[in-house]
Order: C-alpha cells, then sequence, then structure tokens
C-alpha cells in the first residue's frame, strides 16, 4: 500500500533499443532512486522523500517489462550512458541521486563518470568497492533462509516479512520468482562474479556532496565499507543506524528518512 | 547403434561423512582436506586405463568431458586425456564432450580439436558444450546472462575457423580477431561431427535441431526422467521438417553388470548410493546461477516447478533399495540378459541411436570396473549393437575415421 499516487513512464534510450520503466511521485526538486539487485519497488522510504520531492525511480532495463532490455548495455559504460540520456528525456540536468546497495554502485559511478550530471549524492549499504579480508557477501549464492537474516537486524520483523512476503496464488507466486531471479541476473550482469568495477579508479572526480547511510549490523556489507567510501568521497558524511542491517531505509526509516531529507535540503 | 563408453574421472575415495560435512561436491570442495595430488594421479591413469579397457573390449567409441573444481569429475582439459588416448586406440571414436565454449579461447578449442583429429586419423567428435553453471559462472566467472550468447559466437568461429580457406578477421563481441588463421585444420571434412550436450533447457534444443547437430542428454537421473525432455527435441525436428533418424541424439545412461542380478546388487549398490550422495551433492543454487538460463526458459521452468534436478525424485530416492534404482530406470544394472532387456527399453524409448554409458561409479575400484566393461563387452554389446540395423539410418554424426571393421565387431 502506497501513500503516494505513484505514475510509471515507459521511456526508450540508446537510439530506442532500451526499454526503461520509471516510477514518479511527489512534487519538488528531484531526487533520482537507484534500486538494489533485487529489483524495483516502491517503498515507504520513497513515499517519505516524495513528500518532499519529486522522486523518480528508474527500474534497471530488464527488470521490468521488455526482460531482453539488459542485452542492449554492454558493459558499465553504456549503462552510465543509458542512464544520462534518461535523465535528460525526463528533463534532470543534475539531480540528487540516491541509490540502495547496487543501485549505490551505479550512482557513485554516475556522478564519477560525469561529475555535472549529480547534484547530491547518498549511498545507502552501497556495493562497488572490495575488501579481500572482509569481502561481501555472495548474495547470489543465498537462499532466503541465509539471506534474509544478513539483510535485516529482524529477520521475522515485520519489514523483512514485507519483502520476502510471496502471493499465495500459484501463478503469481511464479511471477514473483521469475522476477527476482531475472532481477539478480539482471543486476549481475554488471557486477559477476566481484561487485568491484573499478569505482575506486573514478570516484575522485565526483564533485556532490555525499551523504553515506549503514546499517550497523549489515551482514551483507560490512559497515566498514562505509568509511571506505567516506574516506574516498571527503565532502561527505556518514551515518551509522543501530538495528538496521542491509536496509536501513526501512528497518530504521524513523532516523534515515528524516536524515537523508535533511541532507538533501541542505 | 554406436555404444562409448563415458568416464567422468571422480574422487574415488570421499569420505564416509562427506555430504554432511561439506556444501557442495562441486565448486568448493576444500582440495586441501580432501585430495592428494599422487593418489589423484593415480586416479587419471586408472580413468585412461579403464577407457582404453573399454576400446579393446569393443566400444564404438570413448568419452571424456569437462568440469572445474569437481570431486565427481574433474577434468578440466579433457582435451589432455584425449590425446593421450588417441594415441593408445586404433579404431575407436574419441569422444570429447567437451572443451566448454564460453571458458576456453574459440581458436584454441579449433587448434587443439584439430590437432586431436590429426592424431587419431579423423576419429573425433567434437563436443560443443554451453557448460554448466557451476564450470561457467562459478568457477570461471563467466557473467551469466552472456553464457549463451559467448556459446553462440564461440561456435561461430570455431566452424568458420575450420572451414574458411582464407585468412579472415572475426569481428564479435566476445572474440575480435584480427587474423583467424587455424593451423591446423581437421582431417575431417568439413569438419568433426559435433555432438552438443545438454539436459533439457528448450533454447540449446532448438539451437540444436536446426543446425542438425547431434543433442546429448546428459543427466545421471535415467531415460524416464529424459523423456519428457528428449520427446521435445524430436517433435522440435519433426517441426523443422526433419527426419527421426536415431543418430540425432546421444544419451548417457550408467550400467552396472554382474555374472547374476544378485551378484550385481551385492557388488554396485553401495558404489550406486556413493554415487548420489556423494558425487552428486551440490545445492541447487550453482546449477542456477542467475542468468544461466535464458528469460524464456526461465519462464517455462519456474511454471513447469523446477529446472534440470528433480527435486522431488532426489528427496525420494533417500531410501531406495538397489531395485528402486533400477524401476525408475535412474541405473541400466543386472546379468546381462537384465541390462541388455532394460537398455533395449531405454534405447527405442528415447530412439536413441549414440549410447553413452557410464561404466565407473564414483567409488567403483579398478578391477570392479574393468569386470563391469568385461562382462559388457563380451556379453552386452554384441546383443544391442544391431538394434537399428534394420531400419536402414546412416549415422551422419559419427567421426569419419573410427571405422571399426564390421567383421571384427561380430567376430
Amino acid at each position: 500500500m502506497n501513500k503516494s499516487n505513484v505514475s510509471k513512464t515507459v521511456l526508450k534510450t540508446m537510439n530506442g533499443r532500451v526499454e526503461s520503466h520509471v516510477h514518479q511521485a511527489g512534487s519538488g526538486p528531484p531526487v533520482v532512486f537507484l534500486h538494489g539487485a533485487g529489483g524495483p519497488t516502491w517503498d515507504p522510504f520513497l513515499d517519505d522523500l516524495a513528500e518532499h520531492f519529486t522522486v523518480y525511480a528508474p527500474s534497471l532495463p530488464g527488470t521490468e517489462g521488455d526482460p531482453d532490455a539488459v542485452r542492449e548495455i554492454r558493459g558499465l559504460w553504456e549503462l552510465m550512458l543509458h542512464y544520462y540520456e534518461l535523465f535528460d528525456q525526463l528533463g534532470l540536468n543534475s539531480p540528487a541521486v540516491i541509490g540502495h546497495s547496487f543501485g549505490g554502485m551505479l550512482a557513485a559511478e554516475l556522478a564519477s563518470t560525469n561529475p555535472e550530471r549529480v547534484s547530491k549524492l547518498v549511498l545507502i549499504s552501497s556495493i562497488g568497492l572490495w575488501r579481500d579480508e572482509q569481502p561481501v557477501e555472495d548474495w547470489m549464492r543465498l537462499t532466503p533462509d541465509k539471506l534474509i537474516p544478513l539483510c535485516f537486524y529482524e529477520p521475522e520483523g515485520k519489514v523483512a516479512t514485507e519483502i520476502f512476503k510471496m502471493p499465495e496464488d500459484k501463478i503469481e507466486r511464479q511471477d514473483e520468482e521469475i522476477r527476482r531471479s531475472w532481477s539478480l541476473a539482471c543486476s549481475a550482469a554488471f557486477i559477476w562474479p566481484i561487485p568491484e568495477k573499478g569505482l575506486t579508479r573514478r570516484i575522485h572526480r565526483v564533485k556532490a556532496p555525499g551523504f553515506i547511510v549503514w546499517g550497523k549490523q549489515d551482514g551483507l556489507v560490512p559497515p566498514i565499507y562505509a568509511n571506505d567510501f567516506k574516506n574516498l568521497l571527503p565532502n561527505s558524511e556518514v551515518l551509522i543506524v543501530d538495528k538496521a542491517a542491509h536496509v536501513p531505509q526501512l528497518e530504521r526509516q524513523d532516523l534515515v528518512s528524516p536524515a537523508v531529507i535533511k541532507f538533501l535540503n541542505q | 547403434m554406436k555404444v562409448s563408453m563415458f568416464h567422468l574421472m571422480p574422487h574415488r575415495e570421499l569420505p564416509q561423512d562427506f555430504e554432511k560435512r561439506y556444501d557442495s561436491v562441486w565448486v568448493t570442495p576444500p582440495w586441501a582436506e580432501l585430495a592428494d595430488p599422487v593418489r589423484v594421479g593415480q586416479y587419471y591413469n586408472w580413468t585412461l586405463d579403464e577407457l582404453e579397457f573399454g576400446a579393446q573390449m569393443g566400444f564404438d567409441g570413448i568419452c571424456v568431458n569437462e568440469h572445474h573444481q569437481n570431486a565427481y569429475g574433474f577434468m578440466p582439459s579433457p582435451n589432455i586425456m584425449a590425446s593421450a588416448l588417441a594415441r593408445n586406440t586404433k579404431d575407436t571414436a574419441i569422444v570429447v564432450m567437451g572443451s566448454t565454449l564460453p571458458t576456453n579461447p574459440p581458436q584454441r578449442i579449433a587448434e587443439e580439436y584439430a590437432m586431436l583429429d590429426g592424431i587419431s586419423g579423423g576419429r573425433l567428435v567434437a563436443g560443443m558444450p554451453l557448460g554448466s553453471s557451476c564450470d561457467v559462472n562459478w568457477c570461471y566467472g563467466i557473467t551469466p546472462i552472456e553464457q549463451r550468447e559467448r556459446f553462440r559466437e564461440a561456435h561461430d568461429l570455431i566452424i568458420e575457423a575450420w572451414t574458411r580457406k582464407d585468412v579472415f578477421a572475426f569481428n564479435g563481441k566476445y572474440n575480435q580477431l584480427r587474423y583467424v588463421n587455424t593451423w591446423p585444420k581437421p582431417i575431417q571434412q568439413p569438419h568433426p561431427p559435433i555432438w552438443v550436450p545438454g539436459t533439457g533447457s528448450k533454447s540449446t534444443v532448438d539451437w540444436v535441431a536446426e543446425r542438425d547437430y547431434c543433442y546429448c542428454f546428459l543427466s545421471y537421473f535415467g531415460s524416464k526422467f529424459a523423456k519428457k525432455n528428449v520427446d521435445k527435441y524430436w517433435e522440435r525436428l519433426d517441426e523443422l521438417g526433419k527426419d527421426a533418424n536415431p543418430y540425432r541424439l546421444g544419451f548417457l545412461q550408467l550400467v552396472l553388470v554382474a555374472e547374476t542380478d544378485a551378484k550385481a546388487e551385492e557388488q554396485y549398490f553401495e558404489h550406486v548410493k556413493y554415487f548420489y550422495e556423494k558425487s552428486l551433492h551440490t545445492p541447487l543454487h550453482f546449477f542456477m546461477a542467475p542468468g544461466h538460463i535464458d528469460h524464456s526458459s526461465l519462464v517455462k521452468a519456474t511454471r513447469a516447478g523446477g529446472y534440470g534436478i528433480p527435486a522431488d525424485l532426489a528427496a525420494q530416492r533417500k531410501d531406495w533399495k538397489f531395485q528402486d534404482y533400477i524401476d525408475n530406470r535412474f541405473i541400466v544394472a543386472g546379468s546381462p540378459e537384465s541390462v541388455k532387456q532394460q537398455l533395449e527399453d531405454v534405447i527405442k524409448d528415447l530412439n536413441c541411436g549414440n549410447l553413452m554409458a557410464l561404466m565407473h561409479l564414483g567409488s567403483m575400484p579398478h578391477e570392479l570396473t574393468k569386470k563391469n566393461i568385461q562382462i559388457f563387452g563380451e556379453e552386452v554389446l554384441p546383443k544391442i549393437r544391431n538394434i537399428w540395423d534394420d531400419q536402414g539410418w546412416e549415422n551422419h554424426w559419427w567421426p569419419q575415421g573410427a571405422k571399426r571393421a564390421e567383421e571384427t565387431i561380430t567376430a
């Protein structure tokens, strides 16, 4: 159940080859939200943002609509071009960009590749960096029973249950399984087999002020990566929230929403 | 009918509690805890000896394959095995099932297969596997969603490298080569027969059917499980207006033969259990990296309740007796007469012309394996060899140089 009145636009980028679905709600200054590897969702955190901003939530090509749209994008470089074209079509010159997990890596890449196109950068539990001694967990091989305790401070709490809830109807349940599996396939196209593709070599180019948000109990991307991002982004601040794992914007929506809104309004 | 002997080159001595102590036989079994290089050298030599013995006992072909980080079969380079076999056999087909296309440089496959064809005098079957998700995605790091596209591009490059007479440029998405000029080229013209292994994915079935290659259904769960998928292959061929030549199909079957049915159970049951419980101890996620199968196959598999591995069968077989494995057609086993009858059923049920018999399972000792091969060669092979003869099909998928004289077979 969404509070916001969310509309959807289908756009085509890359000379018409790539179909892209953009969800939009709210009014005010533009904010782009890039979802994680699990695929697009509209959640209460975005509702909070939509009370202050115009929120654009594009789906990674392939994860919604034409499943093969992802095949029309060769590598991260073309994925960046796709998003800039999307910004152009939406009339966004230099929006604030928020990315969660896989989307965080994309947000950081967008701000690094063309620093003029991202005015503020919010990274929530972002991938994109790598430590041999504390690797990012390999979520692609984890079944829900192993994945959920790493992603949620309260594995049986309301937030976790809501996200991993499966429809009762057989066909709808299969649709959901297909959607999840294919969303992982589409994100894997850019990060397999290790989610580190050279961001550290480019991130010095970022001009946007940064806000780095992490759950203290993140079992997927350990919080030490928040410090690593802080060190790479001198003009940034860090918020570590207790009693939250990989999805702090939902598990600690009470803290994260106001903090992000405050940062974006600064 | 052509009957080849398949070998996986497995670890033969996994610990008793292997499947309880370790997550997987594939991708992550720790070498340092489980294997010894000197002992493994012995496994390789036993494997080669057993395959050569198969050739002596009358098998038409001998098969090797490629797997990585896998205690149920670790011939990372099947071509190394095949080259030793090519030297020590004379008229047997060397069936390499095969060098995995998305992970080996395609020009290297073209070269090595041509070398094998040359050394063997035109006896090579050129297997062209897409490769499992375990090997290709998890062990070799290939992006799952790219796997099929890489496979197809590699295939096109290899065929061009073998058949074109000019030096040419290949401007692919994954392979850019300014000068393709493969030395050597294969003896067989226009190129060695191509066999493509699969486990039923629709995109592979269609791709093979369209190209008139031999589709090899490789699974360890027998003909009952395979039937539905194999039938789809024949239906697809029919739609394309192609004949039902049984030599279009290869099928892998576990075969265990002894003097009597009772002796077969007594000798082989522990090895059957080792094979299904230890050798096949792999969690589902390693077979299914996201994107390993394309979207349409994913939809079909999900609607059908799963992909590849029959999960309900795996659960059922926990308490199976030897006879249950036979009744469910996972294995063909028993006296020579029983084995002959079971194989006839399998062959006719699937319309299979190129049978691949797996004669060694997991923990089977060398001498017992040789005995299995010998009884099969002497008492079963001569009786199934002529199954398709009355129909007059030609095996276009058999290597031109593997001309075992008919008289030596029947003698």
